[in-house]
């Protein structure tokens, strides 16, 4: 089966002509992913799909943004809880390009601190975390220095 | 080594070798140092939580070097009241004076603060997360005590879940290879993320409720309060209350040398029968609090190198 026919089949649901697909998305990860974007505002089509089967997941999710390039850094933010997606930029209904994303050592602006007494949730300030440990995911907030793990990151908005 | 404006704000921004510069410092402030050396130098004492030692140390340090300080005790008569942010505020007091000691309730309102000012701004303490300037103290007094600060074996008692002091002493002194014996109810015992840290850097560590269990190897205890604020809940604290209360007892079962410290205010931890023994080490470590806090004043301001 050749590329463009495999993709053809898998983006069935709502194949976009111009834009980005954000692929093997963890199945409960696909609203989070949409939340980091902003994609609630964004006035382009929107596609938030979840559950999904997938042969390498089991299930996972995919997130289609129409008439959008995302940059690298945008993309680079939703590593936090979509590590192994995969960010497809489309022209013309085929793939143009495709983007593994890369969890950066610091991260800005994606995660609420879970320390209520930590600064950053007590005055509008862009929160500041350090990645300690990449699997399993640790955090250490640049504020309060709390490390947290995955169960305890939650993300801003 | 250049600390001109530096901030001070966790125990995390220094090296060994950083540590090892501060204390030397304090060395040579504690056996003379300039009275006039910050002549034309104010420091503001941003306190927004309670304190007795830090801020009267931090002002005699001052002012002991001919420095002025202004600030406040209670951010009730402030703008604070108002509603002013601490950035703001920080922004604002920088253009006042040439250094800014903070101590607030919220974890990383210093490095805040840091980040709002142009001038340095030493931590005074962060809630539950840093006192930087007491950790230096802290191993300023170990290392006037026994001459070094390597191999010691230190105990550390108390409320190890909310201290601030002990986390941060713990951190600093593993670049010195203790061996740590964490003595504390399991309900506080030290933080998991703080012991795989210290673990990972090759550590040794026991853990035990029981202080007679492991007190005659000790050379260093350092005890701690079980601090009634940090508790979430007040029926917590009500049932680790007076859970250690040392006494002259306790000299049968230690080392001849053994030193006993405190951060202070103590409530009944360590009775005043310990006070006059040769162990007792915690007001000479109060009083070391002046000349580390005239080192680290005077290298921020750039006054010494």
């Amino acid at each position: 089966m050749s590329k463009s026919k495999s993709i053809n089949k898998e983006l069935s649901v709502a194949a976009i002509k111009e834009g980005t697909v954000i692929d093997h998305i963890p199945a409960d990860a696909s609203f989070k992913v949409a939340a980091i974007l902003k994609l609630r505002k964004d006035l382009n089509m929107v596609s938030i799909a979840t559950n999904l089967n997938s042969k390498s997941l089991g299930k996972k999710g995919i997130v289609k943004v129409s008439n959008k390039n995302l940059t690298e850094e945008e993309v680079n933010k939703i590593a936090v809880v979509a590590p192994n997606a995969t960010v497809n930029i489309i022209k013309d209904y085929k793939v143009k390009e495709k983007i593994k994303v890369n969890l950066q050592k610091v991260i800005e602006n994606v995660i609420k601190c879970s320390n209520p007494v930590c600064i950053t949730n007590h005055e509008s300030i862009s929160t500041i975390f350090y990645v300690a440990k990449q699997n399993p995911l640790q955090v250490k907030c640049h504020y309060c220095e709390r490390v947290m793990g995955k169960e305890d990151i939650k993300l801003i908005g | 080594m250049n600390f001109k404006n530096r901030d001070i704000i966790s125990i995390y921004d220094f090296s060994k070798e950083d540590i090892l510069y501060i204390l030397k410092t304090a060395k040579k402030m504690e056996k003379r140092s300039n009275p006039s050396l910050l002549k034309n130098n104010i420091m503001a004492t941003l306190f927004f939580e309670p304190s007795t030692r830090t801020r009267l140390s931090f002002i005699a340090a001052m002012e002991q070097l001919g420095g002025k300080v202004t600030g406040f005790a209670n951010s009730k008569i402030t703008s604070i009241k108002k509603g002013e942010t601490l950035w703001d505020t920080a922004k604002m007091v920088e253009q006042y004076v040439d250094l800014i000691v903070i101590r607030h309730h919220l974890e990383g309102s210093a490095r805040l603060a840091a980040e709002a000012s142009s001038k340095p701004v030493i931590n005074g303490g962060d809630g539950s997360n840093q006192h930087p300037t007491q950790t230096l103290l802290d191993l300023y007094t170990i290392q006037k005590s026994k001459d070094t600060l390597n191999n010691l074996h230190v105990g550390i008692l108390g409320d190890l879940k909310y201290g601030r002091t002990v986390h941060s002493l713990a951190i600093a002194l593993s670049h010195f290879n203790p061996i740590f014996y964490f003595i504390s109810p399991d309900a506080l015992k030290m933080p998991r993320n703080y012991i795989a840290e210290l673990r990972e850097k090759g550590i040794r560590i026991y853990e035990t409720p029981n202080l007679l269990s492991v007190s005659k190897k000790l050379d260093i205890l350092y005890v701690t309060r079980i601090q009634q604020e940090r508790f979430p809940d007040p029926l917590e604290y009500e049932k680790y209350k007076g859970v250690y209360r040392l006494d002259s007892s306790l000299t049968k079962y230690v080392k001849r040398d053994l030193k006993i410290m405190h951060p202070l205010p103590r409530i009944d931890e360590i009775d005043k029968s310990l006070d006059n023994t040769p162990h007792a080490l915690y007001f000479e470590q109060a009083a070391n609090g002046i000349p580390v806090r005239k080192a680290l004043i005077s290298l921020v301001l750039g006054k010494i190198r």
